[in-house]
């Protein structure tokens, strides 16, 4: 009896605090994680990029060194500046697939008998690998046997060898690309469109909006959410291509199909590469850039939040 | 009681010395990483290591068999994490990373033994970093031009000896609506195989190895003449069109197919020329051929190797597998014509009786007296083998912007060797 009396004097300090550690041991082992694999490779990769070090023996400190070498790699028109613009490119051009999944969703949402297959077809570039898109799409440019130069013979246009002319390979790349994007999109936009408001659409039609009207004042509105992460994997799709790359060019012809993360694997990691510490400095320009994208959708969804 | 001890130390060793090639006492795991991928090297490997297994019942031996891409980029996670006993790679330049990080042991001990200083002298030199050896070679192969003797018959072309006469071949070549040379840059490393020659045989092979050093500038003019003889083959329309999109293999059909004639490389690739259907009357081999003719020939022969990681922990038995895999007898069986198809290491050794291996053994014994050289991405530091390949392609593709090229591999020289 004395011991059960004594329990309400000595309420042990989980007990009174229960409801404010709960959240924090549930979040306990994300926050480990996260913590052990993402923030501190961060540092760990901002450090290391103050370092000459092939991986093997022993580091040496160089200051700011890796980021002057990249400085006049960009001033020279060298790797660096190539990697800097395909990646702009890559950018620009990858939006591209927001447009057309939008376009493909609108066409494919509507009721028609079969209409599953038609859209799961549509979808299906999205769920084969990457590495297997780089390799249907090397074959199709490929200039001795492939379909796009016996297509172009039809119309008696080329021969072009798309992944061997430094102009265009990273269009051709980026086209491989959009193709498992696009889907991709398309999904996220016939989500979106099934809570599209028929109420809306119906108000729109007696106020007399037809077409692109319609689309662009009653259905895109209320498509905001979709786009809004249609825009944020893309957007980071584009900054983190590097599968393609490797599959489809291995960043040639002679280094100009290169972006950022294929430049940094190669650097580093590559059967040539043993520039750790300037691997890293180009995967710190690389979060760099991917940060200021980062900052901005974290900072629109907190504004988003706090609206409502 | 010294004598005494003396006399048993004595007779142990003789004993030991007799004993080691009967039976060592080998006891223990022995793990081996191989590169040998492909199915014909691989059961090569496998069969070779079988019978050594037979041979030291004692010992529980483990073989891995890594992707040979993969390979190149896995070696430096294994050999400071998780070392194998015995790993393969390739000579020269290659291993100085791993060399100098310490992480292969130095076996300067096994080419004292005298059986080993005999047979394995011709390779001691492409395994020697800082007049210590770091391994032992186990295969190697020459480089040259295979061509078609069908076409060449049909063009009444003959063998060239020299840069005029291959200059010739090629105009007829061309005339016939043929490309001289298949080649496939997707990878770089066979652009590389064309400088080589063309290299050493403009400027000699002491020269192409300081500039592999990092001793000579890429604007040299001696340099630049090497890329003005390459120019004038590309200029003719000697080389495949598109070549920077395929890998060495996607450039093999344009020489079966008969739309070009000949192809520079190394003797691996005569197996993949013959499954595809070329007999050896359509398929002969020519050394390449003489430009400078002050200048020695030499030739590339690059060697396949095996190491001791120094993180290794059955050493003992790692040497005695070095040993045997370096045997004559085992030379001899490994590399004939049902098994690597290649050139034996061991003095000790006969060459098996493919025309294409006779040649070539005669080539590099008889007729390379400049020098041997591994290739131009072993030779070179990898940075510089990377850069420089790079702009050997971009080359291939736009002879005009030859310039511009030196002048970044030039740049590039100043950072890469401090």
């Amino acid at each position: 009896m004395t011991v059960a009396s004594d329990i309400p004097e000595t309420e042990s300090w989980f007990h009174k605090n229960q409801q404010k550690i709960a959240p924090w041991l549930f979040l306990a082992p994300g926050i480990l994680f996260f913590a052990v694999y993402v923030i501190i490779p961060i540092f760990q990769s901002f450090n290391l990029s103050l370092y000459e070090w092939d991986g093997l023996g022993k580091a040496e400190y160089v200051g700011f060194s890796n980021y002057e070498q990249l400085y006049w790699e960009y001033v020279d028109r060298d790797a660096f500046f190539i990697s800097l613009k395909n990646n702009v490119i890559w950018l620009f051009m990858y939006l591209l697939a927001i447009p057309a999944g939008l376009f493909i969703a609108l066409f494919l949402n509507q009721t028609v008998r079969g209409i599953r297959i038609y859209k799961s077809l549509f979808f299906f570039p999205f769920v084969i690998s990457q590495v297997v898109v780089g390799l249907v799409f090397s074959w199709f440019y490929n200039p001795s046997f492939g379909l796009l130069n016996t297509m172009l013979d039809w119309v008696n246009l080329g021969p072009v060898n798309v992944l061997g002319d430094e102009n265009l390979v990273t269009y051709g790349i980026i086209i491989a690309g959009l193709w498992p994007q696009t889907a991709y999109c398309m999904i996220l936009y016939l989500t979106g469109l099934n809570a599209v408001d028929p109420e809306q659409i119906e108000a729109g039609r007696l106020d007399g909006a037809k077409g692109v009207r319609m689309l662009w004042h009653i259905i895109l509105p209320q498509l905001r959410p979709a786009t809004f992460i249609a825009f944020v994997v893309t957007i980071i799709g584009a900054l983190r291509s590097f599968d393609l790359v490797s599959i489809m060019t291995e960043g040639g012809p002679f280094g100009s199909s290169r972006v950022l993360a294929y430049y940094m694997f190669e650097v580093a990691l590559s059967e040539y590469g043993f520039r750790m510490g300037y691997g890293a400095a180009i995967a710190v320009v690389l979060f760099m850039i991917m940060m200021c994208f980062i900052a901005y959708f974290l900072w629109s969804m907190y504004r988003e939040e706090k609206g409502h | 009681m010294l004598s005494k001890m003396k006399t048993t130390a004595a007779a142990a060793a003789v004993a030991s010395a007799f004993a080691v090639p009967a039976s060592a006492e080998l006891t223990g795991d022995l793990t081996i990483f191989l590169d040998t991928s492909n199915p014909a090297p691989r059961a090569t490997m496998e069969a070779m290591i079988g019978r050594f297994g037979e041979k030291h019942p004692g010992l529980n031996i483990e073989t891995t068999v890594i992707d040979r891409e993969a390979y190149k980029t896995q070696i430096r996670n294994f050999l400071t994490a998780d070392a194998p006993d015995v790993a393969t790679w390739y000579a020269a330049n290659r291993m100085r990373p791993y060399v100098e990080a310490g992480l292969f042991e130095d076996v300067s001990d096994l080419y004292a033994e005298p059986a080993m200083a005999e047979g394995l002298a011709s390779t001691k030199g492409a395994l020697t970093i800082d007049d210590k050896q770091w391994g032992v070679a186990y295969t190697y192969y020459q480089w040259g031009v295979y061509y078609r003797k069908d076409i060449f018959a049909e063009l009444g072309l003959s063998e060239p000896t020299t840069w005029e006469e291959e200059k010739a071949n090629c105009g007829k070549i061309v005339a016939s609506g043929r490309a001289c040379y298949t080649i496939g840059t997707k990878y770089l490393w066979t652009a590389g195989g064309w400088f080589d020659y063309l290299n050493m045989r403009t400027n000699g092979f002491d020269f192409h190895m300081d500039l592999a050093a990092g001793k000579v500038s890429w604007e040299d003019d001696r340099v630049k003449q090497t890329f003005m003889n390459w120019k004038e083959l590309i200029d003719m329309g000697g080389f495949i069109a598109d070549h920077q999109t395929y890998s060495w293999q996607e450039a093999l059909p344009f020489m079966v197919k008969g739309e070009a004639a000949a192809y520079l490389m190394g003797n691996f690739a005569v197996a993949p020329l013959r499954e595809a259907g070329l007999t050896d009357d359509q398929l002969d081999f020519y050394q390449f051929v003489k430009i400078n003719p002050d200048v020695a020939l030499s030739e590339d022969a690059p060697t396949d190797t095996f190491h001791i990681p120094a993180n290794a922990k059955n050493k003992e038995a790692a040497r005695e597998f070095l040993r045997f895999a370096t045997s004559a007898e085992e030379q001899t069986i490994i590399n004939n014509g049902k098994n690597l198809g290649q050139l034996p290491v061991n003095a000790g050794s006969s060459v098996d009786d493919d025309k294409f291996l006779q040649q070539g053994f005669k080539m590099l014994s008889t007729n390379s007296t400049g020098g041997v050289a591994q290739f131009w991405d072993r030779d070179a530091p990898a940075e510089m083998a990377k850069v420089s390949m790079e702009g050997f392609q971009e080359f291939m593709v736009k002879p005009d912007q030859l310039d511009k090229i030196l002048s970044k591999l030039e740049r590039a020289r100043g950072r890469i060797y401090k």
